[in-house]
């Protein structure tokens, strides 16, 4: 009846544990390799009953526990003096006392993990639903009271017959032969997993939209939203002047300002003199924020060249005989005062970032006006490196 | 009378018949809820809907529900969580602690005791995500890289105390889980309603039962548990630093670790009887769970008890020792301050009435066991309590004291939080094994070979 199916192995049950010891200690001796002992608990001395050697498991939890205490000591130094480091009390950074629980807490959940996941899925191969021992008599009565052996068919010194009689000898009751279960297939694109499938799909798309886009919006959930607060431009009703934004005490002066000292002078040029040197460093700066705060009304160039032509008064060019002429300090009074429809610029550019501007727009309005000695640096630059200046 | 020590005594009681126990513990799982189990589920379900009301509440309008007001920040909700994980400590203990010293009468309560655990545990974790008052913000106490470019502060026992308390949870999981793998797999075989199969070979993973998997699962159980005993002296050390490592007198004492540890073992194995008590009765379980499991367990209560006195003691002590007057203004207020009445039922409830466990007739009487216990839980809540107001409600600026008065709805969730424990507790005896199979089977007499040590004759 079973003659077509694949042969797993010969099963026998025992009443006593000493009889289960003593067929064991038989069965290895005959020399089988590939036979094991099934008992509902473990037996003292089964292991050496077997001949098998005592479990490695300990080496993976100290390998585990070893790595994670190295990795969670240096993952909280770094998260605390490098990521963002915390500033307590002046304290140092790298503070080992206090990073001990969590080292300790972190080292104890790696190992337990590993050790677990260790054993129950690399070592046992578990789950194993499937398994031919699943289902059968044997199976049933070894969870419950009595002490099985199987002798696998997978052992090279197996015949079936042979392992039966030895079995008998031993005095193994409800000798068993076990077989391999038929194999089930299971189709991936059957048409009941992928409407599964797709069910999963809508129910986590539309669970996902409900709870970011509805449920986060009802209370308790929007307390930020209608929390009572004081928007900047709103009205108040709490404060006399009837506005949520508060404005400085009179007379506060905000960090890194210095009050301007000439508001009211049209011609500063003998009291403000440019301070920095043209660095490259510094007329960067400067054409970074010209064209920022400059080139919008005064052109990429300086030379009037307006992207809100017709939008705005176009500002004049930079180049005219007159601007050429300003003073570095007249240019300063101008950027920080304003002139005609030109507002102040002294809230958005630094006290450097204007020099570095005066600077930047010398260098433009020298590159509209080159002297001829320009050229012939520039020529001698050329014929150092090798390269034709009119390239 | 004389008693011959050389002969151990038998664990259970009759030596019944392995096929018998796999009866006797898996017929709560095999029979139908009786009317009994199902007014106490009415019951414990009840006060847990009451919690659930409260804490929604809570959600709903914020934390202004509760009596909690500056200073006294926190009052009901640390005390319980103090309280609940306390709780959680006698499980752990029995199951790893008791395992390592080759305590085998251990094995009739452990499952149970591991169970209880977890469910106290669960029932202290929700206190302080509730205590946030916005409780699906709590995610940011987990370390992941996240847009602000922050970190929790890795140096504050508060996170510690997310480390600790989340780690016990998981390891007392694992620990529990691995224990239940051979019972599910003895579930499994005798099953014979195709459901119960189907789920029972799924949690199962397939075990075989095989010697070549027993032989590491022991070693593992024994590492499991080698871990788990520093970690059960480590968790309410942690939460014992919560308070320590503060400033505020009355919570800045180094006795603090082993004081809370030793209140922790008191509480836990006080509930663990008080629990046990009932179910041994239930379940006609009383010749696994037997007199004498409950008289060791009685012993504890009474060495652990006494050691919570002492930490009494030692605190009126060190309040004078240390010469500070606010130390010493905070001890005195507390026995006879506002709150003295709280102290003085912590002091009779720890530590006066578990010493009549000194007495053998006492330690084997049921009711009067049972009474005591209770008393315990009672006394060590009321002692959470009153370290955590009592030194709240008057610090070092006078014009800022303050009475605490609980609200009803700190009281709501007190009562919910006993009937989410009761009501776990409850679905777990009727859904698992409460004795664990596989180990109570390996204790038996004659369940183990009788000349395993001579193999090397032949």
């Amino acid at each position: 009846m079973h003659n077509d199916k694949n042969l797993f192995g010969v099963a026998a049950l025992f009443d006593t544990p000493d009889e289960i010891i003593n067929a064991a200690k038989k069965v290895k001796s005959s020399g089988f390799k590939y036979y094991d002992v099934n008992t509902p608990y473990p037996l003292h001395g089964m292991d050496d009953a077997m001949g098998l050697k005592s479990s490695k498991m300990g080496y993976v939890t100290l390998f585990a526990g070893f790595a994670a205490a190295a990795f969670i000591l240096f993952f909280m130094w770094w998260t605390i003096a490098i990521s963002y480091p915390l500033v307590i009390g002046g304290k140092p950074f790298f503070a080992l006392p206090a990073f001990v629980p969590i080292t300790f807490e972190f080292t104890v959940l790696t190992a337990v993990l590993s050790t677990v996941f260790g054993m129950i899925a690399v070592v046992f191969n578990l789950p194993f639903n499937s398994h031919p021992l699943h289902d059968t008599n044997y199976m049933k009565k070894v969870s419950s009271d009595k002490y099985g052996l199987v002798i696998e068919a997978a052992d090279e010194l197996f015949e079936e017959d042979k392992a039966v009689s030895l079995l008998k000898d031993l005095g193994g009751k409800d000798i068993e032969k076990i077989y391999y279960p038929e194999k089930e297939e299971h189709k991936i694109f059957q048409p009941r997993f992928l409407v599964f499938l797709a069910v999963v799909a809508i129910l986590t798309a539309g669970g996902t939209y409900v709870t970011l886009n509805k449920f986060m919006y009802l209370p308790p959930f929007d307390f930020m939203l209608n929390q009572n607060k004081g928007l900047a431009q709103a009205k108040s009703t709490f404060f006399y002047d009837e506005r949520e934004m508060r404005t400085p005490v009179e007379g506060t002066v905000a960090r890194h300002f210095i009050p301007y000292a000439y508001q009211s002078q049209a011609d500063t040029t003998e009291v403000l003199a440019d301070p920095l040197l043209p660095t490259q460093k510094i007329l960067k700066l400067g054409q970074e924020k010209f064209l920022t705060f400059c080139s919008p009304c005064h052109g990429d160039y300086g030379d009037g060249n307006s992207r809100l032509m017709g939008q705005f008064p176009a500002g004049p060019t930079l180049h005219s005989d007159r601007v050429t002429g300003f003073s570095d300090g007249r240019i300063y009074n101008i950027i920080t005062n304003g002139q005609n429809v030109m507002p102040s610029y002294a809230r958005q550019i630094t006290r450097e970032q204007r020099w570095a501007i005066i600077n930047y727009i010398r260098v433009l309005q020298r590159a509209q006006n080159p002297k001829p000695s320009d050229f012939t640096d520039i020529k001698e630059i050329n014929k150092e490196s090798g390269q034709n200046a009119s390239n | 009378m004389t008693k011959d020590y050389s002969v151990e005594l038998a664990l259970i009681e009759g030596n019944p018949p392995l096929r018998e126990l796999d009866d006797l513990i898996a017929a709560p799982i095999d029979t139908r809820p009786s009317h009994k189990y199902n007014i106490a589920l009415a019951i414990t379900g009840g006060l847990l809907l009451i919690g659930a009301i409260c804490v929604g509440l809570t959600f709903y309008y914020g934390i202004g529900m509760w009596g909690n007001n500056i200073p006294v920040a926190w009052a009901f909700d640390i005390t319980n969580f103090v309280f609940w994980v306390g709780i959680g400590h006698a499980g752990t203990l029995i199951s790893a602690i008791l395992y390592l010293l080759r305590q085998q009468w251990r094995t009739g309560i452990a499952r149970f005791a591991e169970a209880m655990t977890i469910f106290a545990v669960i029932c202290a974790g929700l206190f302080p995500i509730i205590h946030t008052g916005r409780p699906w913000l709590a995610g940011y106490l987990i370390p992941y890289p996240n847009q602000h470019g922050i970190w929790p502060n890795f140096i504050s026992p508060l996170v510690w105390d997310v480390f600790a308390v989340s780690t016990y949870l998981t390891v007392s999981l694992v620990f529990w889980y691995v224990g239940l793998i051979p019972d599910f797999a003895t579930l499994r075989d005798r099953a014979t309603n195709k459901i119960k199969k189907t789920i029972y070979s799924v949690f199962s993973l397939g075990w075989r039962h095989s010697n070549r998997h027993w032989k590491h699962y022991e070693k593992v159980y024994m590492i499991l548990a080698g871990l788990a005993t520093p970690l059960v002296l480590s968790v309410h050390t942690v939460v014992s630093w919560d308070f320590a490592v503060a400033v505020l007198p009355g919570w800045h004492s180094t006795i603090f670790p082993p004081y809370f540890v030793a209140g922790a073992i008191f509480s836990g194995f006080a509930m663990v009887s008080t629990v046990l008590i009932f179910v041994r009765k239930v379940f006609d379980m009383e010749h696994i769970i037997t007199m004498d499991h409950l008289e060791k367990m009685n012993k504890i209560i009474l060495l652990t008890g006494s050691m919570v006195g002492y930490a009494y003691i030692i605190e009126w002590f060190m309040s004078w020792y240390s010469g500070t007057p606010f130390e010493l203004f905070t001890t005195l207020n507390r026995a006879f301050g506002p709150y003295g009445w709280a102290y003085w039922i912590m002091v009779s409830c720890n530590v006066f009435f578990p010493q009549l466990f000194w007495f053998k007739k006492i330690r084997r009487s049921i009711p009067v066991t049972l009474v005591i216990v209770i008393l315990v839980n009672v006394g060590m809540w009321f002692e959470r309590f009153v370290i955590i107001v009592s030194s709240l409600s008057r610090d070092f600026l006078p014009s800022s004291w303050h009475y605490f008065t609980p609200t009803l709805v700190d009281f709501g969730i007190l009562f919910g939080s006993f009937g989410l424990f009761f009501t776990l507790i409850l679905l777990f005896a009727k859904s698992l094994p409460v004795i664990s199979i596989s180990e109570i089977k390996g204790v038996l007499q004659g369940a183990q070979p009788s000349h395993h040590g001579d193999e090397h004759d032949a």
